[in-house]
């Protein structure tokens, strides 16, 4: 395995040590090691904004921790949800008695994590309302949505979220708007290598030499189709045929378009799938109002990207143009 | 031959319980690595050691569970710590009353545990997870108390059957978790929790019966 770390066990407790190291004035740490909480103070009670996952997404989840972006983060082992004292941790670290939206990706156990710690919450008086991400197209037909995992969208529910709970907006008002953030959101991912989880050793899957996955997962949940490999203009037409007429996306649309890097993919190729998508988006008439280009939400080094269109409406546009300042998403 | 064994002092069954998932901790991520992430046995084997050298040996089963299950909670996450952290929990909280454990009592422990799990999880049978090894196991022992067999041969047939069931999960598509998305590429292998899960209840009915005489 040619990676960087010590002994694989401390990975995860090593990142977060250096990511304190590294941006102590975004981040602060607490009592607990698997939570930090944002560095930044605001002159009036809000809502507190939580999401918290498994480790291996970087920037994704600390990353997003922030001014007007998310103030608290619960820390799982790689790949693996966060347990139910992190996020009930994560939780008090946020609250500020305006109640807290924790807003996180669907899958198992961070359903049952959040759960658990939701009841927790409730002996110690802290209201917690969730949204549950679910943008990845691919993961379960448009009839069982509810089925879908939450990808990259996740991190536009979170700027969107984030700015709302900065404005003032109650907690129902924050759910509401990060809700419809994510139901505007659709993603794709296309695999072209795996990845290995240090303390395993192994690829957990494999992709043959010359071939690609389309629609793979943040974990390399197998996708749809195992195709050749293909162009990146073909990538970026096979992504769009995919997620358009999911929502569905049409002419007159202004979209927010998100490409994330999987890992190991150089940003150069990143740009060179967005030019093909940016043209195909202009030839069915959908304006692009901000683009995103570059490892927003990773899966240790699979190479591969991933493609996130949310559709906008006036309150989601007043969201993104927000102020922001964190690691992984700044605007200004 | 007594056909129960006391609560008090028997915590260090969860030792016993540390050292077998320990001894499969390959063996289980090998399992997970085929339809999942390949870090059950790791993630098992944490929980299982930190719950093992904070405990104290001499407390009772229900304390020794609670314990267990308590550190499974907390240090664990994923999906496994919260089911099997509830699971032994429910065990703990359907004995802590108990002089002894008998096979009613067992009974009783085995099924407050399972109820929990469903709830948590959402899983039914034939969703190819651990509820697929529990629920089977359960009621193998159930009917075989209820045709008059001995505790010790009803553990017996629920490590039995809890095997059985296990090697069982292999035939079924995944329903939930994570193994679910891959659908049909699931079917032909075994499921990792249903493993653990067979692992886990083998060492409780080895265990409890060593205690029976």
């Amino acid at each position: 395995m040619q990676r960087i770390f010590n002994d694989p066990d401390d990975i995860v407790n090593e990142m977060v040590d250096g990511f304190v190291a590294a941006h102590p004035d975004i981040v602060t740490p607490t009592a607990n090691p698997r939570v930090l909480k944002t560095a930044f103070t605001y002159p009036e009670p809000k809502v507190g904004v939580v999401t918290g996952g498994g480790s291996g997404h970087k920037p994704a989840f600390i990353g997003y921790i922030g001014k007007n972006m998310v103030d608290a983060v619960a820390i799982g082992e790689i790949f693996s949800s966060p347990s139910a004292k992190n996020f009930l941790d994560a939780f008090k670290a946020a609250d500020q008695g305006k109640g807290v939206a924790c807003l996180y990706g669907n899958y198992a156990g961070d359903n049952m994590n959040v759960k658990i710690a939701i009841e927790d919450a409730e002996d110690d008086d802290i209201e917690v309302k969730t949204v549950v991400a679910n943008d990845d197209v691919p993961s379960a037909p448009g009839d069982e949505r509810e089925k879908r995992r939450g990808v990259a969208g996740e991190v536009l529910m979170w700027k969107v979220g984030g700015a709302k709970a900065a404005m003032g907006g109650t907690l129902d008002e924050v759910i509401a708007t990060a809700q419809k953030a994510i139901d505007h959101c659709r993603s794709v991912g296309i695999g072209l290598t795996p990845c290995t989880i240090p303390s395993v050793g192994k690829a957990n899957f494999s992709i043959e030499p010359g071939k690609m996955e389309v629609g793979i997962g943040h974990h390399g949940e197998p996708g749809i189709q195992v195709d050749d490999l293909k162009s990146a203009d073909e990538m970026a037409q096979m992504s769009l045929d995919i997620i358009l007429p999911d929502l569905p996306f049409a002419s007159g649309d202004e979209v927010v378009a998100l490409v994330s890097g999987l890992g190991a993919t150089p940003v150069m190729e990143l740009y060179v799938y967005y030019r093909k998508v940016a043209q195909l988006l202009g030839d069915a008439g959908i304006s692009v109002y901000r683009p995103f280009v570059g490892n927003y939400f990773t899966s240790l080094e699979m190479m591969g990207v991933t493609l996130t269109l949310m559709k906008l409406d006036e309150e989601l546009k007043t969201c993104m143009d927000f102020e922001a300042y964190s690691v992984g998403l700044k605007q200004s | 031959m007594p056909q129960s064994f006391p609560n008090a002092g028997n915590a260090i069954i969860v030792l016993a319980l540390r050292d077998v998932i320990v001894e499969h901790k390959a063996y289980l991520s090998e399992v997970d690595g085929a339809i999942g992430d390949g870090d059950h046995g790791i993630n098992m084997a944490k929980g299982f050691s930190m719950a093992a050298d904070s405990l104290d040996p001499t407390a009772s089963l229900s304390e020794g569970f609670k314990h267990l299950g308590n550190t499974l909670l907390e240090d664990i996450g994923g999906s496994m710590g919260p089911l099997y952290g509830n699971f032994f929990r429910k065990m703990a909280r359907a004995s802590r009353k108990e002089a002894r454990i008998t096979a009613t009592v067992f009974e009783t422990m085995l099924s407050d545990a399972v109820t929990s799990l469903v709830d948590l999880g959402g899983a039914k049978v034939g969703d190819k997870t651990l509820l697929d090894v529990l629920d089977p196991a359960m009621t193998a022992y159930r009917e075989a108390l209820a045709t008059g067999e001995s505790f010790e041969n009803a553990l017996g047939i629920l490590g039995a059957s809890a095997e059985a069931a296990k090697e069982g999960t292999k035939d079924m598509v995944a329903k939930l978790g994570r193994a679910a998305r891959l659908g049909e590429r699931s079917r032909g292998v075994i499921d990792a929790g249903a493993a653990s899960c067979s692992l886990i209840l083998n060492t409780l009915s080895a265990e409890f019966t060593k205690r029976l005489g």
